[in-house]
């Protein structure tokens, strides 16, 4: 016959056929000694695994169950293992189905695709070359939910003591306590920058950044916004902020109403201080480009959340010599607002800003406590490192076992 | 049509660009159709993928009444269109303030501090634990100090309580000092990602559509 016969589909599948039968009888005849034809078979069936062993996964929503098993004894690396089948069925309901499949050698598999509160069991069948050989039954393991994360204690703990820090020293403040904040650069020329717009009776610009409300950074500079519209409202300046996103729009609104409404001036607040621009991008910076060629801004503040946008606006107001105030979180953006911009809030001092420049006790509190972060932060940095130097020089017990309490303290391990 | 696109495309470009010269009409004719045009897009994007896709097809087909909640919320973001109970939407405003807060809280709190500390708690002249002292190479060494000390000085200088004065203003030095190096070296990386942009923008002028490069 063709060789392209055996190929076909049909063939295949007789092929198939004929390899179980083949083992079916093997096992058959193994077990009956009258027959006799035990060593003659040909496809060679490995051993299964043993002790198929099913575990909840621990302080997740019910949705992930670990499994651990022994390798078959033929998988030792000789390439007569393929790799394991991973079946599953639900006590009381279907039959086994294939859940995945993993390499040889590997004896774990956690299954994700499990349902909270339905009971499982599993098997797993080790793959020949033409056979397969399952394993026994696991045990039943029905998924739960946790509703806490033991795991994340530390995490607990250290949010307790800084959260702590911060209510103490914001109850503090409240009870009038005077609290000491270093001078920040770029915030003391604030007002000064204000008061220059006036005097030269150009508009200011305040540029929030290209993210939503659902940014930090965001929600910084619009607390910012807050206070320069406070003083833009007493100096009685013009105020210009664009923005990319319709949210920001109205907090930003929002926020200059409620200042203006502060300094007594409501009347002079109005809606289209606050612009929506666009979503895109550079079609929002395109508008901002032109708004600072066009009316020239004596002062910009680009505060918020900035990507390749950032040299493009720092470069164009620098270029209309409008005094440039700006701050960001994001690592990358920061380098060029320091090289384009007169003073820059470098991260954090974006989130101090606004509890410096206003004053309040609310928020002084707040930058207390998270000082009190900074400085737990420090003292673990250099107790840490000096312990666990130490305990490598000499091989004393003390400095080891500081240094896996503090490695131990500040691992995040889900 | 596609020859249009590209000689719409290419004088929008050239349009954009000549703002490198000075303002002009042609660049604030760009600006003004590039602005119309990408808002309109994220309008019917937006409402295709928000209230379409995710809030009619979640009720209508998946049965996720929770989405009442986000429509609720918007529909009151809308009451400012009414003076009168304008108010209103300062609630679904506050909701997200709130929420966002909370929600990151955690993520910022296992990033920015336990990560951190974690990762700097290290021994200075070894490569990890439980080896033996000096078992690192001098680069790796060097390397370990400056993670350890930098991190360290950063901090000083982000501490707002206390004057930089003494041996704390020192060290707040070093730290602004290591702070500006690694700008240094971010503005270089990224200047060179940025090139890739003008790079795309020539291949548009001088490929697509002048056909000369190939």
């Amino acid at each position: 016959m063709d060789d392209q016969l055996y190929r076909q589909p049909v063939f295949r599948v007789f092929q198939i056929f004929l390899i179980i039968f083949t083992v079916l009888a093997g096992s058959i005849f193994a077990q009956d000694p009258a027959i006799g034809l035990t060593d003659s078979a040909d496809v060679f069936v490995p051993a299964p695994p043993g002790a198929v062993k099913a575990t909840d996964v621990v302080y997740d929503q019910g949705g992930a169950v670990d499994l651990e098993w022994e390798l078959s004894p033929d998988d030792d690396g000789s390439l007569k293992v393929s790799g394991y089948y991973i079946c599953r069925r639900e006590v009381g309901g279907e039959d086994y189905r294939l859940v995945d499949s993993v390499m040889a050698g590997v004896r774990t598999f956690v299954d994700e695709t499990v349902e909270q509160d339905h009971t499982y069991q599993y098997m797993v069948a080790v793959n020949g070359d033409c056979s397969t050989a399952p394993s026994e039954e696991s045990n039943s393991i029905t998924p739960d939910m946790e509703w806490l994360n033991f795991g994340l204690s530390n995490l607990f703990i250290i949010g307790l003591v800084i959260c702590g820090s911060v209510i103490y020293f914001i109850a503090h403040a409240k009870r009038g306590k005077k609290f000491f904040i270093r001078k920040i650069a770029g915030l003391e020329a604030v007002d000064e920058a204000i008061g220059r717009a006036t005097e030269m009776g150009r508009p200011i610009l305040f540029v929030p950044g290209i993210l939503d409300m659902d940014d930090v950074q965001t929600i910084a500079a619009l607390t910012i916004l807050g206070r320069v519209s406070r003083v833009v409202a007493d100096y009685d300046t013009k105020i210009n902020v664009p923005v990319s996103r319709s949210l920001v729009m109205t907090a930003a609104r929002e926020t200059i109403k409620s200042s203006y409404m502060a300094a007594g001036r409501p009347d002079a607040y109005s809606d289209d201080m606050a612009a929506y621009i666009t979503d895109e991008q550079f079609g929002y910076v395109a508008a901002v480009d032109g708004m600072m060629v066009r009316e020239k801004p004596a002062t910009c503040f680009l505060l918020g959340a900035f990507f390749a946008e950032s040299l493009i606006l720092a470069e164009t107001g620098n270029s209309i010599g409008a005094i440039q105030i700006a701050g960001t979180a994001r690592p990358a953006q920061l380098p060029f607002f320091v090289a384009a911009c007169d003073f820059t809030l470098i991260g954090e001092e974006l989130f101090a800003a606004s509890a410096y420049l206003s004053g309040e006790p609310k928020q002084m509190g707040s930058l207390k406590g998270q000082d009190v972060g900074k400085a737990i932060a420090m003292v673990f940095i250099v107790l840490g490192v000096i312990t666990t130097t130490l305990a490598q020089a000499w091989d004393i017990g003390v400095f080891t076992w500081i240094s896996d309490l503090l490695h131990d303290l500040f691992q995040v391990t889900s | 049509m596609d020859a249009i696109g590209l000689w719409i495309g290419a004088f929008l470009t050239l349009g954009i660009m000549s703002f490198l010269y000075k303002d002009n009409p042609w660049y604030k004719l760009s600006e003004s159709i590039f602005v119309g045009v990408s808002a309109g897009y994220w309008f019917i994007t937006l409402f295709w993928d928000s209230i379409y896709s995710k809030f009619y097809i979640g009720v209508s087909q998946e049965g996720d009444n929770y989405l009442y909640v986000g429509a609720i919320l918007g529909l009151m973001m809308l009451m400012r269109l009414i003076p009168k109970v304008g108010w209103i939407s300062r609630w679904p405003l506050a909701f997200i303030v709130g929420a966002i807060s909370g929600f990151y809280l955690i993520n910022y709190f296992s990033s920015n501090i336990m990560r951190q500390v974690a990762n700097t708690v290290m021994p200075l002249f070894s490569t990890d634990y439980g080896q033996s002292l000096f078992s690192a190479s001098v680069g790796t060494i060097i390397d370990n100090i400056l993670v350890a000390g930098g991190t360290f000085a950063g901090l000083v200088y982000f501490f707002f309580s206390k004057e930089h004065k003494g041996a704390f203003g020192a060290t707040a030095k070093v730290g602004i000092w290591v702070i500006m190096v690694t700008f240094g070296a971010t503005f270089g990386y990224t200047v060179m990602s940025r090139m890739s942009l003008l790079i795309g923008r020539m291949d548009f002028i001088f490929g697509d559509w002048l056909g000369l490069i190939k």
